[in-house]
């Protein structure tokens, strides 16, 4: 006990954080009320009305995007692993030129409110619309995990929360909370509640790093000698290998890491979704650059939290915290500014959790509701009303199993989870978005095989290897699920899947389709393509 | 194929007019013509730095200045790269994509009224 109070006696005054937090939590919802308006038709619920305009939804995205993988995981790794985790930054930061440039117009011109309303304009066929759905719900659900695991880690560093119980109870209440954001704001709330937790972000994550520069003297090389001198891998933390470099396994992993980052963004279900909340393509497009300029700033920054953790907190200090690496920001933040700096960047990275989870759910009932329950279930006859109330229905559920698996994996790297809903994304929904816009021969049989190949042979890899059993061999980046060492049911080498399942959906997509005997309509690639390119037809305000 | 009559038949042959005419085969040529060398090149020196990071450590631990070596210089010329190329295409879709295709739909869409 006397380590845990050593500590606690590191972070702060839990009252002080408590009562930061509530005041965050307070002003979040008291937004997400006063913004949420009627929200009574499927195109203010799922799409804020098409209302918002490039800016708003930009930093937004931003929002979104930058979760707690983001602030907390990847500045813990840099802080632990040095360079190596400058990958991470670096990945999720190129891969929003694949939307910028091949995904973002298109896709606001050719669906309403989901991506599998691009592919059934494409394709028709109601089968690949369940695909499309059940691969959004599987990466919704992922990244949840991922998103509740960081907030049970935060929680307990900072509101002293050290049982189990506890724990467990917290992860409920951030559930429940989100439930509320999404019920009652709708898309317009939560994206409210996305801009002002975004702009907070940019805000501490700055702050915080300015100083850093400054205790530094404004010398980045002075930064690095610093941390390379305080960590005890000497001068290899600034250098690549760290990680990944141990032995071949490791360097393909780093590899198909990479390739995951870079493809997955484009495929992530609640960025795609909110290029539908601006009312045309070239709207659409002014948000996701907006949202690079915030997240590729924020990313510069990542790396300077990074090394100064490193040096200021300390390798040794970080690793004994409770959450590892997640929690060297906020001992960064306490070193640098006390309790009440720290509380305030806590109090941050809360409500960035919150917000993300709230985008989350939101994609995933708009998924269920429009895609499952009116497109498949109803064929398209659902009444607008009662496919909110199966959407506001579906929230609540996905909540609830959002806590329950966030209280199983309570103890896995944020910023790793997090990489696997990207290995997700790329292989199961970009192939599809991609072909169905600049493949004319692209079938519904072919969407099918690189769907479903593409998230069985995602998933499958990921059971199927270190992150699942066999820790022995887990490769730096967090022990198995299971820990009982005798459980060993890994073959795939590598934590990350993407090297392999990416791959393969692009091929079973083109597979599918050359093979298919019903060779895909050349009329109905034309309208996709015309509508794609122009945004005729595409849906602006609020139209039945 | 009985799907493709349904809804939109006569929409559809608007559609295929424009999708044939020169003026859209001109936008998706020039769309292609920025698009496809920018995500080229930025998909090859994002893989290049990973390849190179990957298998030539040595390389990237090079000193630049102070303690400042290779591999971050490296790494912040990615960062150079993407906001490089969202301004780029933002500016060149401005003035080159959107007055053409805004062109296409005015033409589209008064069309379908008629």
């Amino acid at each position: 006990m006397s380590h845990l109070a050593a500590v606690s006696g590191v972070v702060g005054k839990p009252a002080l954080n408590i009562a930061i937090f509530a005041f965050f939590v307070l002003v979040s919802l008291a937004i997400a009320v006063s913004a949420a308006g009627s929200n009574r038709t499927t195109t203010d619920y799922y799409a804020g009305g098409h209302a918002f305009s490039g800016r708003q939804n930009g930093i937004a995205i931003g929002g979104d995007y930058l979760s707690a993988a983001s602030f907390l995981g990847i500045a813990g790794l840099i802080a632990l692993n040095g360079y190596d985790g400058f990958l991470y930054s670096i990945g999720f930061l190129a891969g929003w030129l694949v939307v910028l440039m091949l995904v973002a117009g298109p896709l606001r011109n050719t669906g309403r409110y989901t991506t599998a309303d691009v592919l059934d304009l494409r394709l028709r066929a109601v089968p690949v619309r369940a695909a499309a759905a059940v691969s959004t719900l599987t990466v919704s659900l992922f990244y949840l995990l991922a998103q509740m695991a960081g907030a049970g880690a935060l929680v307990s560093l900072l509101l002293g929360v050290r049982s189990g119980a506890g724990q467990d109870a917290t992860v409920a209440a951030v559930g429940l909370l989100m439930i509320f954001y999404v019920l009652v704001g709708g898309m317009k709330g939560t994206t409210w509640v996305q801009i002002v937790k975004a702009s907070l972000l940019a805000v501490g994550a700055a702050v915080v790093t300015v100083w850093v520069l400054a205790k530094a003297g404004f010398s980045l090389s002075a930064l690095l000698g610093h941390a390379a001198a305080a960590s005890p891998a000497g001068r290899a933390v600034l250098g690549p290998g760290l990680l990944y470099g141990v032995s071949t396994a490791s360097k393909l992993n780093f590899i198909s890491l990479s390739l995951a980052l870079v493809l997955g963004v484009a495929g992530l279900p609640h960025v795609l979704m909110r290029l539908y909340t601006v009312p045309d393509a070239a709207q659409a497009r002014r948000s996701v650059v907006w949202a690079i300029c915030l997240v590729g700033g924020f990313y510069l920054c990542t790396l300077v939290l990074g090394f100064g953790a490193m040096w200021l907190v300390g390798a040794k200090q970080i690793e004994a915290a409770p959450g590892k690496e997640n929690s060297a920001v906020p001992l960064l933040a306490f070193h640098l500014g006390g309790t009440v700096l720290l509380g305030i960047i806590a109090a941050v990275a809360f409500a960035t959790i919150l917000a993300v989870v709230a985008g989350l759910t939101i994609t995933a009932s708009a998924s269920f509701a429009h895609d499952v329950y009116a497109g498949v279930i109803r064929r398209g006859e659902a009444d607008p009303g009662q496919e909110v109330r199966v959407a506001r229905i579906t929230a609540v559920v996905i909540g609830a199993v959002a806590v329950i698996g966030g209280i199983f994996a309570k103890d896995v790297d944020v910023a790793f989870l997090v990489a696997l809903a990207f290995a997700i994304a790329a292989s199961a929904n970009l192939p599809s978005i991609l072909y169905s816009f600049f493949w004319p021969r692209f079938t519904a049989r072919g969407a099918l095989w690189s769907i479903y190949g593409g998230l069985i042979s995602a998933v499958g890899l990921i059971i199927f290897s270190p992150v699942v059993s066999g820790n022995a061999t887990a490769l730096g980046a967090g022990p198995s699920l299971i820990t009982d060492p005798h459980v060993d049911f890994a073959f795939f080498p590598l934590d990350n899947p993407g090297i392999v399942s990416i791959p393969l959906a692009f091929f079973l997509g083109w597979l599918g389709s050359v093979t298919d005997k019903q060779p895909a309509d050349p009329v109905r690639f034309a309208r996709m393509q015309v509508r794609a390119l122009t945004g005729v037809g595409a849906e602006r305000s609020s139209r039945g | 194929m009985p799907l493709s009559q349904e809804s939109s038949r006569g929409n559809a042959s608007g559609y295929e007019i424009v999708y044939a005419s020169r003026e859209f085969r001109t936008l998706r040529r020039r769309l292609g013509s920025f698009v496809v060398p920018a995500t080229v090149l930025f998909l090859g020196w994002y893989f290049l730095y990973v390849l190179t990071a990957t298998f030539a450590p040595g390389f990237m631990r090079t000193s630049v200045f102070g303690y400042v070596n290779a591999g971050l210089c490296f790494g912040a010329t990615q960062f150079v790269a993407v906001f490089a190329i969202t301004m780029g295409y933002r500016r060149w879709a401005r003035r080159n994509l959107d007055p053409m295709s805004q062109r296409l739909r005015q033409r589209l869409e008064t069309g379908r009224k008629r």
